[in-house]
């Protein structure tokens, strides 16, 4: 029972393409991604992860090819429906609501959960205080899985770059998603800092039971982390598989090196 | 959990000071007017200071918590003047003048205005850029225009309308005209008082406050901060800068209504409704600091009562005027006053956090 859950996929994406004026960024992309999955998609700059990102939540529209979340059909969808489907992400380059507090910036992501009516916001009624305290509670939860608990009211535009990163975590993770792709969590942390990230990753899919999606060039993490792998190379899939054949594969390892 | 209460007590703090503020000012003025220490100019000041507070809020919403620029907040205000204005008006000719009637007509001025604003919100707040400004400055002059085109009257047979002249409504015995095309509204009742002013002031006030401090608040500030990200965690933008939109156009309303209930005459005139006003409103809210419900307030005040005394050195009023206000814009926004503000704020607010100061 609990084997063909594990085994069933979470996402189906198939022939994705979409180029930008002419150049290829992502072309006959396919992949599936098992139901807990810690999964990779590495490869040069350039080559297009971003961008599959980018199909994948909606933020561009592939010119062909499909993508099933849950047997869910997630193309033509806006941003904030697949949000809503089970995708939350994180960015390259951090996008965190800056002016608000660290804490806040946790709350705003239970948008779909926490709610209670105008009424009871612009007069202040009981049920808001009761709403606002379970979610700063829980905020606070979630904060703790990454450390920031300290943190929790300062402006998360004066955060450390390594603890804004995180801070993006928890706020997608704040959604409840069954996927979570993270773009280059590691980048700008120092391997100590990075160590620490790959053990919150790990902990992080098992506590939340979410599917996890990511972009790294560490291939210390990577190799670290990652079941499977899929390598992008110019837009195109060049190799897929278990994490130590791929990356001990000729072709991606020219791919890494140059000629 | 005392982070939590930290913050907490912080919005607290800074939603009630403002509130007191308001209470308190009212109390001394009302003191001094008591002990007939007030002159006439300043007695008359009064009712508009509450007007451009509330003015000065409600743009703060649009412009400072959702960050959009809006230019013709004047036009929303000139909406709720005159809806409100018909209704009193003909209220008044059928002998009907009560609280329960001023009461009655804020309400139909702040949902005209803020219907209003929510027909401009639906298409333009769709688009991402600053599209809400060149909308909103047509939107201003043309309503000014429009109003003043139109003539309105009523008589036993009911409402007449005509864009010609009063003579073209064939008001039949009795009837009156409610609208003279740019003469405006005449015999106007006058409800709006100082305490009034005063009540409806601190009413948007805790509102504003409470609004901004829930999750509509949070979520708006969040998708002005940065739109992708909180698409990204499923919110609906265009949704939530609408509501901001709908909400700053309807309090704007409420203070057109005030503002045609404290004159006998109500006319749309480039003064009071037009392009001038609508960036004299702004020009209170950068002051005050954008997103500061309290600032816009205490500049509101400061910016309209400062001219008036500077009636002394009449000529030259506007010249020192000017000097004056942009020697406020430097120093409120000058860096270095800033971090002094924030440093010291930070000090009384969470003692020896310096993470807060020092951004890297
Ligand atoms: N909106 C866009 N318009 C035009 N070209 C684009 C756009 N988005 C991406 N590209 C191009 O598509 C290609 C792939 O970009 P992408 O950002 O996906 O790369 P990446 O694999 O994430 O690289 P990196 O490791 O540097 O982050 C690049 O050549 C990029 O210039
Ligand atoms: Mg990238």
């Amino acid at each position: 029972m609990s084997n063909i859950e594990q085994n069933k996929n979470i996402l189906e994406v198939t022939s994705l393409a979409i180029s930008f004026g002419g150049l290829n960024a992502v072309d006959n992309f396919s992949l599936s991604i098992k139901n807990k999955e810690l999964y990779g998609l590495i490869g040069p700059n350039g080559a297009g992860k971003t961008t599959v990102f980018n199909l994948l939540t909606g933020v561009y529209r592939p010119d062909q090819g499909e993508i099933l979340l849950d047997g869910e059909n997630l193309v033509g969808k806006s941003v904030e429906e697949i949000n809503k489907t089970g995708i939350a992400r994180t960015f390259q380059n951090i996008r965190l609501f800056n002016r608000l507090t660290v804490l806040e910036n946790v709350k705003v992501g239970f948008n779909a959960f926490n709610k209670y009516n105008l009424l009871d916001a612009v007069l202040a009624l009981p049920n808001k205080k009761k709403v606002e305290e379970e979610s700063n509670g829980e905020a606070m939860e979630l904060l703790k899985v990454f450390n920031l608990q300290d943190e929790a009211h300062l402006l998360a535009g004066n955060l450390s770059y390594g603890e804004q990163r995180k801070l993006e975590i928890a706020r997608a993770l704040a959604t409840k998603p069954k996927l979570l792709l993270l773009d280059e969590p590691a980048a700008g942390m120092n391997s100590n800092e990075t160590m620490d990230l790959m053990n919150t990753i790990r902990f992080v899919r098992d506590k939340f039971n979410v599917t996890i999606l990511l972009i790294e060039h560490d291939m210390k993490l990577v190799s670290g982390i990652c079941e499977r792998l899929t390598v992008l190379n110019f837009g195109r899939v060049l190799k897929q598989g278990i994490t130590n054949d791929v990356l001990n594969d000729p072709e991606v390892i020219k791919a890494y090196l140059g000629d | 959990m005392e982070q939590i209460r930290n913050i907490k007590n912080k919005q607290f703090i800074y939603s009630l000071s403002t509130a007191l503020m308001v209470i308190v000012g009212y109390a001394i003025m009302q003191s001094v007017i008591n002990a007939n220490l007030a002159s006439p100019l300043i007695k008359g000041l009064m009712v508009p200071l509450c007007i451009y507070s509330i003015l000065a809020i409600s743009l703060n919403l649009v412009v400072g918590i959702s960050g959009e620029l809006s230019l013709g907040h004047a036009g929303f205000m000139c909406i709720g003047a005159f809806a409100s204005c018909i209704f009193t008006r003909y209220m008044k000719w059928l002998g009907n003048e009560s609280l329960l009637i001023f009461i009655i007509a804020i309400l139909i001025g702040a949902v005209a205005a803020g219907l209003a604003g929510f027909l401009i919100g639906i298409p333009v707040l769709r688009l991402r850029g600053d599209y809400l400004a060149i909308v909103t400055l047509a939107f201003g002059e043309i309503i000014k225009n429009v109003i003043n085109a139109i003539y309105l009257g009523v008589d036993s047979t009911g409402f007449k309308f005509s864009m010609k002249d009063s003579l073209d409504l064939n008001l039949g015995e009795g009837g009156i005209v409610i609208i003279k095309g740019a003469q405006g509204i005449t015999n106007a009742p006058r409800y709006s008082t100082f305490l009034i002013g005063a009540i409806i002031l601190l009413i948007c006030v805790v509102i504003l406050n409470n609004f901004i401090n829930s999750y509509y608040g949070r979520n708006i500030m969040a998708i002005r901060d940065n739109r992708i990200a909180a698409e990204s965690i499923g919110l609906n933008a265009s949704r939530y800068k609408l509501l901001a939109f709908t909400i700053g156009s309807a309090m704007a309303g409420v203070a057109g209504v005030l503002y045609a209930h404290n004159l006998n005459t109500l006319a749309a005139l480039p003064k009071n409704f037009g392009y001038n006003m609508s960036i004299t409103i702004l020009v209170f809210v950068v002051l005050g600091g954008m997103g500061n419900i309290r600032g816009s307030i205490i500049s509101a005040v400061i910016l309209t009562v400062l001219p008036e005394f500077l009636r002394e050195f009449s000529n030259y009023r506007m010249l020192v005027y000017s000097i004056l206000l942009v020697t406020l814009m430097i120093f409120s926004n000058a860096p270095a006053l800033k971090d002094f503000r924030e440093n010291l704020l930070s000090k009384i607010n969470f003692g020896k956090n310096k993470k807060l100061i020092n951004k890297e």
